[in-house]
């Protein structure tokens, strides 16, 4: 496709996986202990979709790609210093919670309108791009509704790989049970795929990609609108992590085998 | 392979000033930096020469994955910090609390297993049999008085993670400097007496450093003034150091390991938000302790443990837990959990250890500049300071149209650092620590004796380093020969460090882990310290004399390696290094007992550029 793709990657910002957290009620809802003390990244799913974006626009000249992300907004910046450094993209930010405790139906809608004001976006070479899950507490449905809003009926869940065909269509392998992939093919944009962890690795920091990157991402968060997201009509029943049992013990070069073996033992036990 | 080896094209980019490394230092250079870049119409108040119309063009290269994975539970007067932020509102940092109360603590040792001289044994038995008249509590003497020297009474708790998270967040939104973590600096650039700028670390290549075919060799910054703000053993520092003089060779005597842990205190706590705890007298005579509260019932606490203490198998974990579970702290801890944990290597010799501060294109700041105050146990807001202090300068001279030489540099920052509260302090401070080299009691005098004559009096310094004692000298008396032989044998068989068996022998009991507070060391790494490793990048920490490893008794690399990232090789030779597993403390480079071969000021760790680490922000 010589006119490239408009690539729109939807990616929020969570805790650090590694970081510890605790569900706890808050004047304003539920929330984490210290959620703000902890660490942002961007959300891992969304970030593969990200790589990926990368990579497609590299491989098909006249792409742009777009990273739309609702966060509060001094925490995407801090999020962007790592990000930026990975690949080329513009930031549409909208500035607005990104704790997880929030309607599903109201951050696409925000994710919508935010889409809906890019400058130039042309429908016809629109693919969006977002996580097939999410590390945040969402229900994981936000990206089906947006493209819902957006009428685009293509969706892919659980996506893995993503390749141009010569006559411009798309070959899509999607994630089913047994470890397989149900292959599918559209025509092409629009389209909506929601990325599992995809192929690729993650991209080495490139530091002039970072500094050509912020040349529009402080503007764009200067400038970030702030949407209004909560969580009106819902009832959380109740909050809480998995539980966890932990036990560590440091082995080198065990086999895989003896591995899952123990591993079964002591979730037998 | 290194950068000197490998032809390839490398990309360049041309900024005003680099910075390395983000620490309290760099905070303090770029926040007074960019306070001053703009003029109130928004026209640059400085311009940039390598982008004409623009302000200064201003980056900073952090080796961690996030501004905040600092290492410190600081107690601080922070008066170059609020000199920067007049009208400071310790509510906006997450964790930071005001000095409400401070105790000095001689901990009695419960155990028996102690490794302490007569003169303190005597001191136990007596302040016991006196108990009922003494402020003891415990197995604890709370001592009366604590010296000026040491108090903090306007003073600030912080956790320098979240300090971090909370200066960086205002640098990044005035939009006027750039911070950019997860990128490790190799090297600095060097031509004749000149530093250029500085060289990223490469990506894309094995851990012994042979590129892959994603390999990206590391992008050469090139700045008028490069900041080095890289802490005690980063390797941009040490570079320099090695080409224009630094510290003298004594510097390997002056170093502490720094682990701590970052806790919720149980709900039955009754410590006052605020209070400082400082301790002494056990595990070991050597090891000092801090317990700080923050508001909310969290808790920052740990031990340093520092080079002169002459233990072939000194080890930091092992003993914070038994510090922790000491009868006067374990009134406050039990029941609590553990939130973070992390370690960092601490540069003590303070001014004896000051490299050369400025040269034609780099000026120094920060604990790598030696501005570490062992009297005062203070150290980020000293290094704030440095960091501030430089910035007026550049300030000055790139308002004037200088350039950034070591003349320029000389008459600005150096003037201005040598005029400072700083350097009064420093020069008090710098031979306090003497008289630990020449023992327990001698290092206290010491202490006290250049705290209260402002310097004029102080032990003199020992000529020579110590010689680590072996194995058998050390727990003579406590462990035969053949059982030190037998746990030798065993343990290295295992790729396992001594410390924990020869501690047991010796008579420390096991720590009864509660899987809450009292964890492994590796669930410390795991649920503390979240430790991470990106592929990519070579390893940092080289053996580079396998005979010298070979032939060393004592393998203290391993025993001290806060993470437990290096172990043993059963097959001898070089140890083994994992680096998922490190801190980047950098203990292993200075606790290494092999001198190298052509250089015997040298040892024969290195440790270079490298990412990763801990993944906490709240240490």
């Amino acid at each position: 496709m010589s006119e490239g793709y408009h690539i729109v990657v939807c990616a929020g910002i969570v805790p650090d996986p590694l970081q510890t957290l605790q569900p706890v009620q808050t004047p304003t809802g539920w929330g984490l202990k210290n959620e703000m003390m902890l660490p942002a990244v961007l959300d891992p799913w969304a970030a593969h979709a990200l790589y990926e974006a990368a990579h497609l626009a590299k491989k098909t000249p006249g792409s742009k790609v777009y990273l739309v992300s609702l966060a509060p907004k001094a925490k995407l910046q801090q999020v962007m210093m790592t990000v930026a450094q990975k690949a080329a993209f513009e930031l549409v930010p909208v500035d607005g919670p990104a704790s997880g405790f929030t309607e599903a139906f109201e951050v696409a809608s925000a994710l919508y309108e935010a889409i809906m004001g890019i400058a130039g976006l042309d429908r016809n070479k629109l693919l969006l791009f977002g996580g097939w899950e999410s590390a945040s507490r969402g229900a994981g449905s936000t990206l089906q509704i947006l493209g819902e809003m957006l009428q685009i009926h293509d969706q892919f869940q659980g996506v893995d790989e993503c390749t141009v065909n010569p006559d411009g269509s798309l070959q899509i392998l999607e994630r089913v049970e047994g470890g397989n992939h149900q292959v599918s093919v559209c025509k092409g944009p629009p389209v909506v795929l929601g990325w599992a962890t995809g192929n690729l690795p993650e991209p080495p920091n490139n530091p002039q990609i970072g500094m050509s990157n912020m040349r529009t991402i402080m503007p764009a968060l200067q400038k970030a609108k702030t949407a209004k997201i909560g969580a009106d009509g819902v009832f959380f029943g109740s909050v809480e992590l998995p539980k966890q049992l932990r036990q560590t013990r440091v082995v080198k070069d065990a086999q895989v085998d003896e591995i899952a073996r123990e591993i079964l033992e002591w979730i037998r036990k | 392979m290194t950068n000197e080896t490998l032809s390839v094209d490398r990309q360049e980019i041309a900024v005003d000033i680099a910075c390395v490394g983000f620490g309290p230092a760099t905070a303090g250079f770029l926040t007074t930096l960019s306070q001053t870049l703009m003029n109130s119409d928004g026209s640059p108040a400085i311009e940039s020469r390598v982008m004409p119309g623009a302000p200064l063009q201003v980056v900073c290269y952090e080796r961690a994955d996030d501004v905040g994975f600092a290492v410190s539970g600081v107690v601080t007067r922070a008066r170059a910090i609020r000199t920067t932020f007049p009208a400071l509102n310790l509510q906006d940092i997450p964790l930071a609390t005001a000095v409400s109360r401070e105790e000095l603590v001689y901990l009695l040792d419960p155990i028996g297993a102690s490794r302490r001289p007569w003169y303190m044994r005597f001191a136990d038995k007596t302040i016991r049999a006196l108990r009922r008249i003494l402020p003891y509590e415990k197995e604890a003497l709370r001592l009366p008085y604590i010296p000026p020297f040491l108090r903090k009474d306007d003073g600030l708790l912080l956790s320098l993670g979240q300090f971090h998270q909370w200066v960086a967040s205002q640098l990044l939104a005035s939009g006027l400097v750039q911070i950019w973590p997860g990128t490790p600096v190799a090297e600095p650039l060097i031509e004749g007496d000149s530093v250029k700028g500085v060289r990223l670390a490469d990506q894309g290549v094995t851990k012994d450093g042979t590129p892959t075919e994603s390999f990206m060799p590391g992008m050469d910054i090139l700045a008028d003034l490069v900041v080095v703000g890289d802490g005690p053993v980063g390797p941009v520092g040490r570079k320099l150091e090695e080409k224009f003089g630094g510290s003298k060779p004594s510097h390997l005597n002056e170093w502490a390991v720094g682990m701590k842990m970052v806790v919720d205190l149980p709900e039955n706590c009754t410590l006052p938000e605020g209070t400082v705890i400082h301790t002494f007298g056990f595990p070991e005579p050597e090891i000092f302790g801090f317990l700080y509260v923050y508001r909310d019932r969290v808790a920052s606490l740990g031990i340093f443990v520092p080079s002169w203490f002459q233990n072939p198998v000194r080890s930091a974990y092992r003993y914070l837990q038994h510090w922790m579970l000491h009868p006067y702290l374990w009134q406050h801890l039990e029941g609590g959990t553990l939130r973070s944990w992390g370690a960092k290597s601490l540069k003590e010799s303070g001014k004896l250890g000051e490299p050369e501060l400025i040269g034609n294109g780099f000026a120094r700041i920060g604990e790598g500049s030696g501005s570490t105050n062992v009297l005062t146990g203070s150290g980020v807001d000293e290094a704030w300071l440095t960091g501030a202090l430089l910035a007026q300068a550049v300030i000055q001279l790139a308002k004037n149209g200088q350039t950034f030489s070591k003349e320029n540099l000389e008459k600005t920052y150096l003037k201005l650092r040598r005029g400072s509260w700083l350097e009064t302090e420093a020069t008090i401070a710098q031979h306090a620590r003497n008289g630990f080299h020449w023992g327990f009691f001698s290092g206290l005098l010491g202490m006290s004796l250049a705290g209260f004559t402002h310097g004029m009096l102080h032990f003199p310094r020992r000529k020579k380093n110590h010689r680590m004692p072996s194995l058998e000298e050390f727990f003579k008396n406590r462990i035969a020969p053949e059982e030190i032989a037998q746990i030798r044998k065993e343990c290295y068989a295992k790729g396992k460090s001594l410390h924990d068996a020869l501690m047991t022998k010796a008579g420390w009991p096991e720590i009864p882990f509660d899987n809450k507070l009292l964890v492994s060391h590796q669930d410390a790494l795991l649920l503390g310290g979240k430790v991470q490793a990106p592929d990519s990048y070579a390893d940092h920490v080289l053996f580079l004399y396998p005979e010298l490893c070979d032939a060393c008794g004592v393998k203290l690399c391993a025993e001290m390696c806060s993470g437990q990232a290096i172990t043993p090789n059963p097959n001898g030779g070089r140890p083994n290094f994992d680096r998922e597993k490190c801190v980047h403390c950098g203990a292993c480079l200075w606790n290494c007992t092999q001198a190298q071969p052509t250089d015997p000021d040298k040892t024969a760790v290195e440790f270079r550029a490298g990412a990763g680490g801990l993944h906490s922000a709240e240490n």
